[in-house]
């Protein structure tokens, strides 16, 4: 990774902070515990890196690394998603929605 | 077009999916789409990766995902009670994932690592190490494997400090020579100890800011992988999870009135074993489940403040009983929730989602102190230290300056309480003294029970 590629990853990485930030401020306190489960997988993303990992199969230990990676980022997405989507699920309002 | 260019473009849309996904989160009305935006940009990320042409061996990529899976669903469908230690376990799978990535990435590139790579390698695996580890310890403590107190001996911030130099000196030496492949082990196995030693001395109440503050871990060293991997997709979603848990930390600690540095230093549980002792028996008033019933069925509003020992008695499910008998009546029913209730952030509003209660009834501490002195009945259930007047009043309590919820100004308070022990902190809590104030000792489920038979004519 040479020094522009770097300078290019900081900008992303402070941009994407900044967004953070200002999206995650205004999550209503309700819904902190699915946030939580829903950053988890989407941090589980990582699994790009352990595919290409195993995919290229460069060596022995670099492909087991790879394999039980994927599986545990893997197992972090389904269930992560899988359960936010059932905690959402069951937040209702007293109010009738609205058309 | 390139395939790489066709992947950027995939990864671009996808990390737009996952910006759209949180920012869908702000209200419960939309926040099913954030889900469904995020699996669709984690779909095609994974879809985009798989065309890299650099790609031979697809059947092992199969396999794992497969096999992930079969893990994950279990993950997803446990109950409502266990998501904090789901979650920590979540942490501690993610932080791995990240750790063994970052060390194949090394012992590929080893004795050849230009020094900025190695810089970040570094930071990737000391934190997914110690992310990993403490998550694990964190999850242990919270399913109860492992003692929820905290565990303290004599010089371990001194301990900490020297682990923390050590992995930081192996650090800068394989920076400078990133030939000397034989000490990366040791950097990972400290940062693993580290992680241990991190979470050992923190109690269970303070389990709200750790699993917020590993979550921050958990993304920053995320980040640091797509620094590694030149993968902006990865420097993304790391980010924006890094931002998540430090921002649910700042709110945790300010719930606690304590800086990062005192949950992670302080070991809370040494203060309140000197801040107990010297209590002496007081009286106190109780009252039967049908005089409770009796001081709710006449008032005109209401504030149940729920604590982590509804969720441990299991009473949620007769506590929307209690609303739906009370709301019949025409009484207004709320519900307060102070930030740390339950063992991790936004856990209480889950519980009580779970058992039917409209979210428009709960409402967060700032917007509910102030009606208190209107409030004919406040109903403490399980809720202990949040409640405690000495935070406002005692500067030798050990939780003063902690923001708590003002139920002693309401009119009637009523506590349901096993026994006059003190609270998870150990701290006296002089609200069960005050004049109106009537204890309710029994099991939380069995008496709200009570009441709700008393309050429907038997039929409960």
């Amino acid at each position: 990774m040479g020094s522009s590629a770097l300078l290019n990853g900081l900008f992303v990485f402070m941009l994407a902070a900044f967004i953070g930030f200002e999206v995650i401020r205004r999550v209503s306190p309700l819904l902190h515990t699915p946030l939580m489960s829903l950053t988890n997988a989407l941090d589980a993303i990582a699994v790009v890196g352990a595919i290409v990992l195993v995919g290229r199969h460069e060596s022995k230990l670099a492909f087991i690394l790879g394999v039980l990676a994927i599986i545990a980022a893997t197992s972090n997405i389904v269930g992560g998603f899988l359960i936010t989507d059932r905690m959402l699920k069951m937040f209702k309002s007293s109010r009738p929605t609205k058309p | 077009m390139t395939i790489q260019n066709v992947i950027e473009i995939i990864y671009l849309v996808a990390s737009a999916l996952f910006i759209l996904s949180l920012k869908w989160m702000s209200s419960p009305t939309t926040a099913r789409h954030g889900v469904w935006a995020g699996e669709i940009g984690m779909l095609l990320a994974i879809g985009g990766t798989l065309l890299n042409q650099g790609i031979v061996d697809y059947k092992w990529i199969a396999i794992a995902l497969v096999l992930g899976t079969g893990i994950g669903i279990p993950l997803g469908l446990v109950q409502m009670t266990a998501v904090p230690q789901r979650t920590a376990l979540s942490h501690a799978f993610g932080a791995f994932c990240v750790t063994v990535v970052g060390a194949a990435e090394f012992y590929l590139s080893t004795p050849h690592v230009p020094a900025f790579k190695m810089g970040v390698l570094s930071l990737e695996v000391i934190l997914g190490g110690l992310t990993f580890t403490g998550s694990l310890m964190a999850a242990g403590k919270l399913q109860e494997i492992l003692p929820q107190r905290p565990l303290t001996y004599k010089g371990q911030n001194f301990v900490n400090f020297l682990l923390f130099a050590g992995a930081v000196g192996i650090a800068v030496t394989l920076i400078l020579h990133p030939e000397m492949a034989r000490l990366f082990p040791f950097m990972i196995g400290i940062a693993l100890i580290f992680g241990v030693l991190l979470v050992i001395p923190i109690g269970g109440a303070d389990m709200p800011t750790v699993i917020s503050l590993l979550n921050a871990y958990a993304g920053l060293s995320a980040a640091a992988m797509g620094f590694v991997l030149d993968n902006k997709l990865l420097i993304i979603a790391g980010a924006l999870d890094g931002s998540s848990g430090l921002i649910l930390s700042v709110i945790m600690s300010k719930a606690m009135n304590r800086s990062f540095t005192n949950v992670l230093f302080g070991a809370f549980g040494q203060v309140q074993a000197a801040a107990a002792g010297g209590q002496e028996a007081q009286p106190v008033r109780s009252a039967t489940a049908e005089e409770a019933a009796g001081i709710l069925a006449a008032a005109n509003k209401v504030v149940v403040v729920p604590g982590y020992g509804m969720a441990v008695a299991q009473a949620q499910h007769k506590v929307r009983e209690l609303y739906d008998a009370l709301t019949k009546r025409g009484v207004e029913v709320r519900f307060a929730i102070h930030p740390v209730a339950g063992r991790m952030p936004g856990h209480m509003n889950v519980l009580l989602a779970e058992s039917d209660i409209p979210y428009d009834r709960l409402i967060e501490m700032d917007e509910i102190n102030g009606d208190f002195p209107q409030t004919d009945v406040a109903l403490v259930i399980g809720a202990n230290d949040v409640t405690n007047p000495a935070a406002r009043s005692d500067a030798s309590s050990p939780i003063f300056g902690m923001p708590i919820l003002d139920v002693d100004k309401a009119h009637t308070v009523m506590v349901i309480k096993r026994g006059m022990s003190p609270g998870f902190a150990g701290i006296d809590n002089p609200l069960y003294y005050l004049d109106n104030t009537l204890m309710l000792f029994g099991d939380a489920k069995v008496f709200v029970n009570n009441i709700v038979k008393e309050l429907t004519g038997g039929h409960g």
